[in-house]
């Protein structure tokens, strides 16, 4: 074997940084800053700035540390999955040993390092986090109960507490509703994403709500889990973190997001067949902007109380 | 075969290399920054035996 041929073939399947960084999820990563950056800003309490933006990029560290540690375990999963087959390691840039010496690392210095910046309540939000979404919902749930997206969802739900008791030291009720905001946000967005990447989830085995109760079931699921989200956004907006901004943004967003889930109870297969889940698409497209606006309500709000604006 | 100053592995390697080496120089700046923070934050106090023994 020459090495003109042993190289070109290295070449090609070799892992560049940006494989590397792949591994840490950005995409998600995005959402994990952005609600751990309100959690951080809203709170009562005066940040540092640069004690701040460690804060976040500590536990957008350790938010990719356990997209790291779950793309390491789920190989075998994301190699039969179209929508993540070209991830790192399926697409044979980056083995699992490398993906788990990554997530390992990083994990360790996330939360070490935002203890060390801020305070240990927040570093062990933080390693529990990591150690609901690797050990409880990547190795446990995810391929045990079709209820998998309901408590895994509360790992992504953690980051605006984090940033919370990252800026205060403590958890307080205003914490804790920003939590459970994400938390019943994630169901009816992962099923609606369900619905149309059917194939994925029944190839994959891996016991989605489609798969096992049928995706009549699924589109009950939505409607009733995105009420009760309703219910619980627009309550909020009469606790201590809500505001006028908030009430106007949740009336509208859940309005929309509520006439989203009943257009999905109503369908059936036929009709998301013939126009290829447009209304499936667009209520999952809808979800996102539905968290990044209340979070970002949040934020205004908290930020016109401060400047004296609100009292 | 001596190796040669520029080998073919680091063409390959230096986009990964440049990525390591600004996230080694970022981590570097960070540690510096937190330091600097923490140090002059108000409730930051020096331990007395580490003030006693620098005289």
């Amino acid at each position: 074997m020459s090495d003109a041929s042993f190289d070109s073939k290295a070449y090609e399947a070799e892992a560049q940084f940006g494989d590397y960084f792949a591994l840490l999820k950005p995409r998600v990563m995005t959402l994990v800053v952005f609600t751990a950056l309100v959690g951080l800003l809203a709170a009562p309490v005066a940040v540092h700035p640069f004690v701040g933006f460690c804060a976040i990029l500590f536990i957008a560290v350790g938010g990719g540390a356990s997209g790291a540690l779950n793309m390491w375990y789920d190989a075998d999963i994301d190699a039969v999955m179209r929508r993540t087959a070209k991830r790192p390691i399926p697409a044979g840039k980056v083995t699992r040993d490398e993906a788990l010496a990554i997530g390992l690392t990083l994990s360790v210095f996330a939360v070490v390092f935002l203890g060390l910046a801020t305070n240990w309540l927040a570093a062990g939000l933080l390693a529990f986090t990591i150690f609901f979404y690797v050990a409880i919902y990547t190795m446990w749930l995810k391929r045990l109960t079709p209820q998998n997206i309901v408590i895994g969802g509360a790992a992504g739900a953690f980051p605006p507490m984090i940033g919370w008791a990252a800026a205060t030291g403590s958890i307080s009720v205003e914490a804790v509703l920003m939590f459970c905001l994400t938390f019943m946000w994630t169901p009816p967005h992962f099923w609606a994403l369900a619905l149309f990447v059917r194939m994925v989830y029944d190839i994959a085995t891996v016991p989605m709500l489609t798969v096992t109760h049928g995706r009549r079931s699924t589109r009950v699921h939505i409607l009733v889990y995105t009420i009760l989200l309703a219910g619980l956004a627009i309550a909020s907006a009469f606790t201590s973190i809500g505001g006028p901004v908030y009430l106007a943004t949740a009336l509208v967003l859940n309005a929309l997001f509520l006439k989203g889930a009943w257009d999905i109870y109503r369908r059936d297969e036929d009709d998301s067949e013939n126009d290829n889940f447009k209304v499936e698409k667009s209520f999952f497209k809808l979800s996102l902007l539905y968290l990044f606006a209340h979070f970002g309500a949040i934020l205004i709000d908290s930020a016109l109380v401060r400047f004296g604006v609100l009292s | 075969m001596s190796l040669r100053r520029e080998h073919e592995l680091h063409t390959r390697r230096s986009g990964r290399n440049l990525g390591v080496g600004l996230v080694l120089a970022a981590f570097i700046a960070i540690i510096f920054g937190l330091t600097v923070v923490k140090v002059n934050s108000d409730g930051f106090q020096m331990q007395s035996g580490q003030v006693t023994n620098g005289n």
